[in-house]
Protein backbone atom coordinates (compact mmCIF):
# COMPACT_ATOMS: atom_id res chain seq x y z
CA UNK A 1 0.00 0.00 0.00
CA UNK A 2 2.56 2.52 -0.41
CA UNK A 3 2.23 4.89 -2.21
CA UNK A 4 5.20 6.73 -3.05
CA UNK A 5 7.80 4.06 -4.08
CA UNK A 6 8.01 6.18 -7.35
CA UNK A 7 8.82 9.48 -6.39
CA UNK A 8 12.70 9.42 -5.41
CA UNK A 9 13.24 13.21 -4.69
CA UNK A 10 11.51 12.59 -1.65
CA UNK A 11 13.38 11.80 1.28
CA UNK A 12 10.46 11.71 4.30
CA UNK A 13 7.29 9.86 2.99
CA UNK A 14 4.50 11.85 4.79
CA UNK A 15 2.33 10.04 6.97
CA UNK A 16 -1.14 10.07 5.68
CA UNK A 17 -2.69 8.39 7.92
CA UNK A 18 -6.25 9.53 9.44
CA UNK A 19 -9.45 9.31 7.39
CA UNK A 20 -11.69 11.80 5.74
CA UNK A 21 -12.86 13.20 9.26
CA UNK A 22 -10.76 16.70 9.02
CA UNK A 23 -11.36 16.78 5.60
CA UNK A 24 -15.53 16.72 6.56
CA UNK A 25 -14.66 19.28 9.67
CA UNK A 26 -13.11 21.74 7.47
CA UNK A 27 -15.89 21.30 5.05
CA UNK A 28 -18.93 22.01 7.54
CA UNK A 29 -16.48 25.02 9.11
CA UNK A 30 -16.08 26.92 5.19
CA UNK A 31 -20.19 25.85 5.28
CA UNK A 32 -20.73 27.67 8.19
CA UNK A 33 -18.44 30.68 7.40
CA UNK A 34 -20.03 31.26 4.32
CA UNK A 35 -24.02 31.14 5.81
CA UNK A 36 -22.30 33.90 8.45
CA UNK A 37 -21.38 35.87 5.51
CA UNK A 38 -24.72 35.23 3.86
CA UNK A 39 -26.22 36.50 6.90
CA UNK A 40 -24.28 39.64 6.94
CA UNK A 41 -24.97 40.59 3.19
CA UNK A 42 -28.41 40.49 4.15
CA UNK A 43 -28.06 42.69 7.14
CA UNK A 44 -25.90 45.22 4.74
CA UNK A 45 -28.92 44.94 2.60
CA UNK A 46 -31.75 45.60 4.99
CA UNK A 47 -29.81 48.56 6.39
CA UNK A 48 -29.09 50.13 2.93
CA UNK A 49 -33.39 49.36 2.70
CA UNK A 50 -33.59 51.56 5.74
CA UNK A 51 -34.24 55.23 5.74
CA UNK A 52 -30.85 56.64 7.00
CA UNK A 53 -28.54 54.10 6.54
CA UNK A 54 -25.83 53.94 9.14
CA UNK A 55 -22.12 54.43 6.71
CA UNK A 56 -20.10 53.37 9.96
CA UNK A 57 -22.32 49.72 10.71
CA UNK A 58 -21.93 49.03 7.52
CA UNK A 59 -18.33 49.45 7.16
CA UNK A 60 -18.12 47.21 10.17
CA UNK A 61 -20.16 44.94 8.90
CA UNK A 62 -17.96 45.02 5.38
CA UNK A 63 -14.77 44.54 7.75
CA UNK A 64 -16.43 41.49 9.48
CA UNK A 65 -17.11 39.96 5.82
CA UNK A 66 -13.01 40.69 4.69
CA UNK A 67 -11.82 38.82 8.11
CA UNK A 68 -14.46 35.89 7.95
CA UNK A 69 -13.11 35.77 3.76
CA UNK A 70 -9.61 35.36 5.08
CA UNK A 71 -10.68 32.74 7.65
CA UNK A 72 -12.02 30.68 4.56
CA UNK A 73 -8.69 31.34 2.39
CA UNK A 74 -6.78 29.95 5.38
CA UNK A 75 -8.29 26.88 5.71
CA UNK A 76 -8.63 26.00 2.35
CA UNK A 77 -5.04 26.73 1.52
CA UNK A 78 -4.09 24.94 4.53
CA UNK A 79 -5.88 22.10 4.89
CA UNK A 80 -7.51 21.68 1.30
CA UNK A 81 -4.30 22.33 -0.41
CA UNK A 82 -1.99 20.80 2.13
CA UNK A 83 0.01 23.32 2.65
CA UNK A 84 0.22 23.09 6.46
CA UNK A 85 1.44 19.85 5.89
CA UNK A 86 4.43 20.85 3.77
CA UNK A 87 7.90 21.57 5.68
CA UNK A 88 8.15 25.74 6.80
CA UNK A 89 10.87 26.47 4.26
CA UNK A 90 8.13 26.12 1.51
CA UNK A 91 5.36 27.44 3.34
CA UNK A 92 7.38 30.72 3.22
CA UNK A 93 8.39 30.51 -0.34
CA UNK A 94 4.97 30.95 -0.88
CA UNK A 95 3.51 32.91 1.70
CA UNK A 96 6.13 35.25 2.07
CA UNK A 97 5.86 36.94 -1.54
CA UNK A 98 2.24 37.12 -0.98
CA UNK A 99 3.22 39.88 1.85
CA UNK A 100 3.22 42.80 -1.25
CA UNK A 101 -0.46 42.16 -1.37
CA UNK A 102 -0.50 44.06 2.29
CA UNK A 103 1.44 47.21 0.47
CA UNK A 104 -0.34 46.83 -3.11
CA UNK A 105 -4.24 47.06 -1.18
CA UNK A 106 -2.66 50.30 0.99
CA UNK A 107 -1.67 52.01 -2.11
CA UNK A 108 -4.02 51.32 -4.40
CA UNK A 109 -7.02 52.26 -2.39
CA UNK A 110 -5.36 55.10 -0.72
CA UNK A 111 -5.21 56.34 -4.56
CA UNK A 112 -8.75 55.61 -5.25
CA UNK A 113 -9.42 57.61 -1.94
CA UNK A 114 -6.78 60.95 -3.09
CA UNK A 115 -8.57 60.52 -6.59
CA UNK A 116 -12.25 60.76 -5.06
CA UNK A 117 -11.08 63.43 -3.08
CA UNK A 118 -9.91 65.53 -5.87
CA UNK A 119 -12.86 65.05 -8.45
CA UNK A 120 -15.52 66.29 -5.33
CA UNK A 121 -12.95 69.09 -4.28
CA UNK A 122 -12.13 70.00 -7.85
CA UNK A 123 -8.51 69.42 -7.20
CA UNK A 124 -8.42 71.06 -3.27
CA UNK A 125 -10.20 74.27 -5.03
CA UNK A 126 -13.31 74.37 -3.65
CA UNK A 127 -14.86 72.60 -0.20
CA UNK A 128 -15.63 68.69 -0.34
CA UNK A 129 -19.24 67.86 -2.05
CA UNK A 130 -20.31 65.17 -4.05
CA UNK A 131 -22.56 66.85 -6.81
CA UNK A 132 -25.87 64.90 -8.21
CA UNK A 133 -25.74 65.95 -11.51
CA UNK A 134 -27.93 63.84 -12.68
CA UNK A 135 -30.66 65.42 -10.09
CA UNK A 136 -30.78 68.91 -11.57
CA UNK A 137 -30.65 68.25 -15.48
CA UNK A 138 -33.96 65.92 -16.07
CA UNK A 139 -35.56 69.03 -17.68
CA UNK A 140 -39.15 67.67 -18.03
CA UNK A 141 -42.20 69.36 -16.36
CA UNK A 142 -42.92 68.52 -12.97
CA UNK A 143 -39.73 66.98 -12.34
CA UNK A 144 -39.03 66.71 -8.76
CA UNK A 145 -36.50 65.60 -6.65
CA UNK B 1 24.44 8.98 -12.05
CA UNK B 2 21.92 8.07 -15.55
CA UNK B 3 22.16 11.55 -17.39
CA UNK B 4 18.17 11.46 -17.48
CA UNK B 5 17.76 11.34 -13.81
CA UNK B 6 14.62 14.08 -13.32
CA UNK B 7 15.84 14.67 -9.61
CA UNK B 8 16.46 18.00 -8.20
CA UNK B 9 20.47 19.19 -8.08
CA UNK B 10 21.63 17.30 -5.10
CA UNK B 11 19.28 14.66 -6.20
CA UNK B 12 16.94 15.24 -2.96
CA UNK B 13 14.53 18.04 -3.17
CA UNK B 14 15.11 20.41 -0.08
CA UNK B 15 11.23 21.25 0.23
CA UNK B 16 10.82 17.51 0.69
CA UNK B 17 8.02 17.90 -2.29
CA UNK B 18 8.50 16.88 -6.08
CA UNK B 19 9.45 19.19 -8.59
CA UNK B 20 6.20 19.34 -10.52
CA UNK B 21 4.34 20.06 -7.57
CA UNK B 22 6.53 23.20 -6.14
CA UNK B 23 5.85 24.49 -9.76
CA UNK B 24 3.03 24.16 -9.05
CA UNK B 25 2.81 26.41 -6.24
CA UNK B 26 4.68 29.15 -7.59
CA UNK B 27 2.64 29.04 -10.57
CA UNK B 28 -0.57 29.41 -8.22
CA UNK B 29 1.10 32.19 -6.45
CA UNK B 30 1.79 34.30 -9.62
CA UNK B 31 -1.63 33.36 -10.74
CA UNK B 32 -2.95 34.77 -7.04
CA UNK B 33 -1.17 38.25 -8.44
CA UNK B 34 -3.09 38.24 -11.09
CA UNK B 35 -5.99 37.96 -9.95
CA UNK B 36 -5.08 40.37 -6.79
CA UNK B 37 -4.08 43.07 -9.43
CA UNK B 38 -7.44 42.56 -10.95
CA UNK B 39 -9.35 43.02 -7.69
CA UNK B 40 -7.06 45.60 -6.57
CA UNK B 41 -7.71 47.56 -9.56
CA UNK B 42 -11.01 47.26 -9.17
CA UNK B 43 -11.46 47.95 -5.75
CA UNK B 44 -9.35 51.81 -6.77
CA UNK B 45 -11.47 52.46 -9.18
CA UNK B 46 -14.71 51.77 -6.72
CA UNK B 47 -13.21 53.75 -3.90
CA UNK B 48 -12.51 57.01 -6.84
CA UNK B 49 -16.45 56.63 -7.38
CA UNK B 50 -19.08 58.66 -5.54
CA UNK B 51 -21.68 56.01 -6.45
CA UNK B 52 -21.78 52.23 -7.66
CA UNK B 53 -24.15 49.52 -7.70
CA UNK B 54 -25.83 47.88 -5.48
CA UNK B 55 -25.19 44.16 -5.50
CA UNK B 56 -28.31 42.96 -3.88
CA UNK B 57 -29.98 45.09 -6.43
CA UNK B 58 -28.34 43.54 -9.44
CA UNK B 59 -27.92 39.59 -8.62
CA UNK B 60 -31.36 39.31 -7.16
CA UNK B 61 -32.85 37.00 -9.64
CA UNK B 62 -32.82 32.92 -9.66
CA UNK B 63 -33.63 30.97 -12.41
CA UNK B 64 -37.05 29.70 -13.38
CA UNK B 65 -37.94 32.43 -10.12
CA UNK B 66 -39.52 34.76 -12.65
CA UNK B 67 -39.16 38.45 -11.08
CA UNK B 68 -38.65 37.59 -7.88
CA UNK B 69 -36.77 39.46 -5.23
CA UNK B 70 -33.57 36.99 -4.07
CA UNK B 71 -30.68 38.53 -3.13
CA UNK B 72 -27.79 36.42 -2.73
CA UNK B 73 -29.43 33.28 -3.57
CA UNK B 74 -28.12 32.10 -6.66
CA UNK B 75 -24.88 33.18 -5.94
CA UNK B 76 -24.33 31.22 -2.57
CA UNK B 77 -25.88 28.01 -4.79
CA UNK B 78 -22.98 28.62 -6.92
CA UNK B 79 -20.43 29.11 -3.84
CA UNK B 80 -21.76 25.91 -2.00
CA UNK B 81 -21.43 24.41 -5.56
CA UNK B 82 -17.58 24.69 -5.61
CA UNK B 83 -17.23 24.45 -2.02
CA UNK B 84 -18.41 20.69 -2.07
CA UNK B 85 -16.47 20.41 -5.36
CA UNK B 86 -13.44 21.22 -3.66
CA UNK B 87 -14.71 18.65 -0.90
CA UNK B 88 -14.99 15.72 -3.38
CA UNK B 89 -11.18 16.46 -4.97
CA UNK B 90 -9.62 16.18 -2.08
CA UNK B 91 -11.24 13.18 -1.28
CA UNK B 92 -10.08 12.11 -4.28
CA UNK B 93 -6.21 12.78 -3.37
CA UNK B 94 -6.70 10.89 -0.06
CA UNK B 95 -8.36 7.95 -2.53
CA UNK B 96 -4.87 8.23 -4.50
CA UNK B 97 -2.74 8.13 -0.75
CA UNK B 98 -4.39 5.31 -0.49
CA UNK B 99 -3.95 3.34 -4.07
CA UNK B 100 -7.95 2.81 -4.20
CA UNK B 101 -8.12 3.90 -7.99
CA UNK B 102 -12.11 3.16 -7.94
CA UNK B 103 -12.40 5.87 -4.80
CA UNK B 104 -10.45 8.27 -7.31
CA UNK B 105 -12.76 8.20 -10.28
CA UNK B 106 -15.53 8.25 -8.28
CA UNK B 107 -14.69 11.36 -6.69
CA UNK B 108 -12.88 12.74 -9.88
CA UNK B 109 -16.56 12.34 -11.43
CA UNK B 110 -18.32 14.07 -8.69
CA UNK B 111 -15.82 17.18 -9.05
CA UNK B 112 -16.03 16.83 -12.77
CA UNK B 113 -20.03 17.21 -12.23
CA UNK B 114 -19.73 20.21 -9.85
CA UNK B 115 -17.33 22.07 -12.09
CA UNK B 116 -20.06 21.76 -15.19
CA UNK B 117 -22.50 22.38 -12.40
CA UNK B 118 -20.77 26.18 -11.57
CA UNK B 119 -19.95 27.02 -15.27
CA UNK B 120 -23.74 26.35 -15.79
CA UNK B 121 -24.49 29.06 -13.10
CA UNK B 122 -22.16 31.14 -14.58
CA UNK B 123 -23.84 31.14 -18.39
CA UNK B 124 -27.18 31.72 -17.25
CA UNK B 125 -25.90 34.57 -14.55
CA UNK B 126 -24.22 36.11 -17.37
CA UNK B 127 -26.93 35.73 -20.05
CA UNK B 128 -29.70 36.83 -17.71
CA UNK B 129 -27.19 40.03 -17.07
CA UNK B 130 -26.95 40.41 -20.85
CA UNK B 131 -30.18 40.22 -22.09
CA UNK B 132 -32.65 41.00 -19.15
CA UNK B 133 -33.66 44.78 -19.62
CA UNK B 134 -34.13 47.50 -16.96
CA UNK B 135 -35.68 50.63 -17.94
CA UNK B 136 -33.21 54.45 -17.28
CA UNK B 137 -33.98 57.41 -17.39
CA UNK B 138 -31.69 59.59 -19.65
CA UNK B 139 -31.27 62.88 -19.33
CA UNK B 140 -32.03 65.33 -21.92
CA UNK B 141 -28.92 67.25 -23.35
CA UNK B 142 -28.92 70.89 -24.33
CA UNK B 143 -32.58 71.26 -23.38
CA UNK B 144 -34.12 68.48 -24.67
CA UNK B 145 -36.37 66.67 -22.97
CA UNK B 146 -35.27 63.31 -20.80
CA UNK B 147 -36.54 60.34 -21.60
CA UNK B 148 -36.74 56.15 -20.72
CA UNK B 149 -34.62 53.89 -22.81
CA UNK B 150 -34.16 49.92 -21.89
CA UNK B 151 -30.85 48.84 -21.12
CA UNK B 152 -29.01 45.28 -20.61
CA UNK B 153 -25.94 45.12 -18.25
CA UNK B 154 -23.27 44.46 -20.72
CA UNK B 155 -19.17 46.72 -20.71
CA UNK B 156 -20.31 50.03 -22.26
CA UNK B 157 -24.14 49.99 -20.79
CA UNK B 158 -24.79 49.90 -16.63
CA UNK B 159 -28.58 50.49 -15.65
CA UNK B 160 -28.12 50.38 -11.55
CA UNK B 161 -27.07 54.01 -11.09
CA UNK B 162 -28.48 56.43 -8.74
CA UNK B 163 -32.57 56.93 -8.30
CA UNK B 164 -34.11 59.42 -9.44
CA UNK B 165 -38.08 60.50 -8.92
CA UNK B 166 -39.51 61.85 -12.13
CA UNK B 167 -43.03 62.37 -12.14
CA UNK B 168 -43.52 60.64 -9.22
CA UNK B 169 -41.52 57.31 -10.90
CA UNK B 170 -38.46 55.92 -9.29
CA UNK B 171 -35.69 55.24 -12.19
CA UNK B 172 -32.68 54.27 -12.29
CA UNK B 173 -29.92 56.55 -13.83
CA UNK B 174 -26.51 55.14 -15.82
CA UNK B 175 -24.45 53.72 -13.30
CA UNK B 176 -20.97 53.46 -13.81
CA UNK B 177 -19.62 51.64 -17.17
CA UNK B 178 -16.84 50.46 -15.24
CA UNK B 179 -19.22 47.87 -12.96
CA UNK B 180 -19.99 45.64 -16.28
CA UNK B 181 -16.38 45.80 -17.96
CA UNK B 182 -14.67 44.54 -14.32
CA UNK B 183 -17.69 42.07 -13.56
CA UNK B 184 -17.24 40.45 -16.85
CA UNK B 185 -13.63 40.56 -16.67
CA UNK B 186 -13.26 38.82 -13.46
CA UNK B 187 -15.58 36.74 -13.55
CA UNK B 188 -15.21 35.92 -16.97
CA UNK B 189 -11.31 35.17 -16.49
CA UNK B 190 -12.42 33.24 -13.30
CA UNK B 191 -14.71 30.94 -14.97
CA UNK B 192 -11.66 30.33 -17.76
CA UNK B 193 -9.93 29.12 -14.90
CA UNK B 194 -12.58 26.52 -13.84
CA UNK B 195 -13.52 25.72 -17.33
CA UNK B 196 -9.41 24.48 -18.00
CA UNK B 197 -9.77 22.95 -14.46
CA UNK B 198 -12.37 21.23 -15.61
CA UNK B 199 -10.59 19.94 -18.65
CA UNK B 200 -7.58 18.97 -16.81
CA UNK B 201 -9.84 17.27 -14.20
CA UNK B 202 -10.93 15.07 -17.21
CA UNK B 203 -7.79 14.20 -18.45
CA UNK B 204 -7.30 12.90 -14.62
CA UNK B 205 -9.62 10.91 -14.29
CA UNK B 206 -9.26 9.13 -18.01
CA UNK B 207 -5.39 8.90 -16.50
CA UNK B 208 -6.57 7.28 -13.61
CA UNK B 209 -9.34 5.09 -15.38
CA UNK B 210 -6.61 3.70 -17.86
CA UNK B 211 -4.43 3.00 -15.00
CA UNK B 212 -1.69 4.97 -16.07
CA UNK B 213 -1.27 6.08 -12.18
CA UNK B 214 -1.76 2.32 -10.92
CA UNK B 215 1.38 1.57 -13.22
CA UNK B 216 3.31 4.65 -11.65
CA UNK B 217 2.63 3.69 -8.13
CA UNK B 218 1.46 7.40 -7.48
CA UNK B 219 -1.22 9.58 -7.85
CA UNK B 220 0.73 12.74 -7.58
CA UNK B 221 -0.81 13.98 -10.54
CA UNK B 222 -4.04 13.74 -9.06
CA UNK B 223 -2.64 16.09 -6.30
CA UNK B 224 -1.41 18.52 -8.57
CA UNK B 225 -4.56 19.21 -10.30
CA UNK B 226 -6.05 19.05 -7.15
CA UNK B 227 -4.18 21.91 -6.19
CA UNK B 228 -5.09 24.13 -9.26
CA UNK B 229 -8.75 22.88 -8.60
CA UNK B 230 -8.44 24.84 -4.84
CA UNK B 231 -6.96 27.27 -6.35
CA UNK B 232 -9.79 28.20 -7.96
CA UNK B 233 -12.20 27.62 -5.34
CA UNK B 234 -10.11 30.00 -3.11
CA UNK B 235 -10.08 32.77 -5.45
CA UNK B 236 -14.13 32.37 -5.71
CA UNK B 237 -14.40 32.93 -2.21
CA UNK B 238 -12.58 36.85 -2.71
CA UNK B 239 -14.69 37.35 -5.79
CA UNK B 240 -17.73 36.72 -4.34
CA UNK B 241 -16.60 38.57 -1.74
CA UNK B 242 -15.65 41.83 -3.93
CA UNK B 243 -18.53 41.67 -6.28
CA UNK B 244 -21.09 40.24 -4.33
CA UNK B 245 -20.90 40.89 -0.30
CA UNK B 246 -19.41 43.99 -0.63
Amino acid sequence: MSAHSASPEITFHPEHTGGTKKIWKTFWLLSVITIIELVIGLTIYNIHKGEHPNATLVLMFKGVVCILTLAKAYYIVSIFMHLGDEIRNMIMTIVVPLCLFIWFIIAFLWDGTSWKNLKNTNAGSREYKVEKVEKHTAPEKGAKD
Amino acid sequence: MPTNTKWWNGGRSPFNASYGKVMMWYFLMSDAFTFGAFLISYATLRFSLNDWVDPNHVFNSFPLAGSANLPLAFVSLMTFILIFSSVTMVLAVHEGHNMNKKGVEKYMILTIIGGLAFLSCQAWEWTHLLTHEHEVWINGVNGAAGHVELWNTTVSHNPFGPEITVNGHEYATPGPISFGSYFFEITGFHGFHVFSGVIINIVMYIKAKSGHFEQRGHYEMIEKAGLYWHFVDLVWVFVFLCFYLI
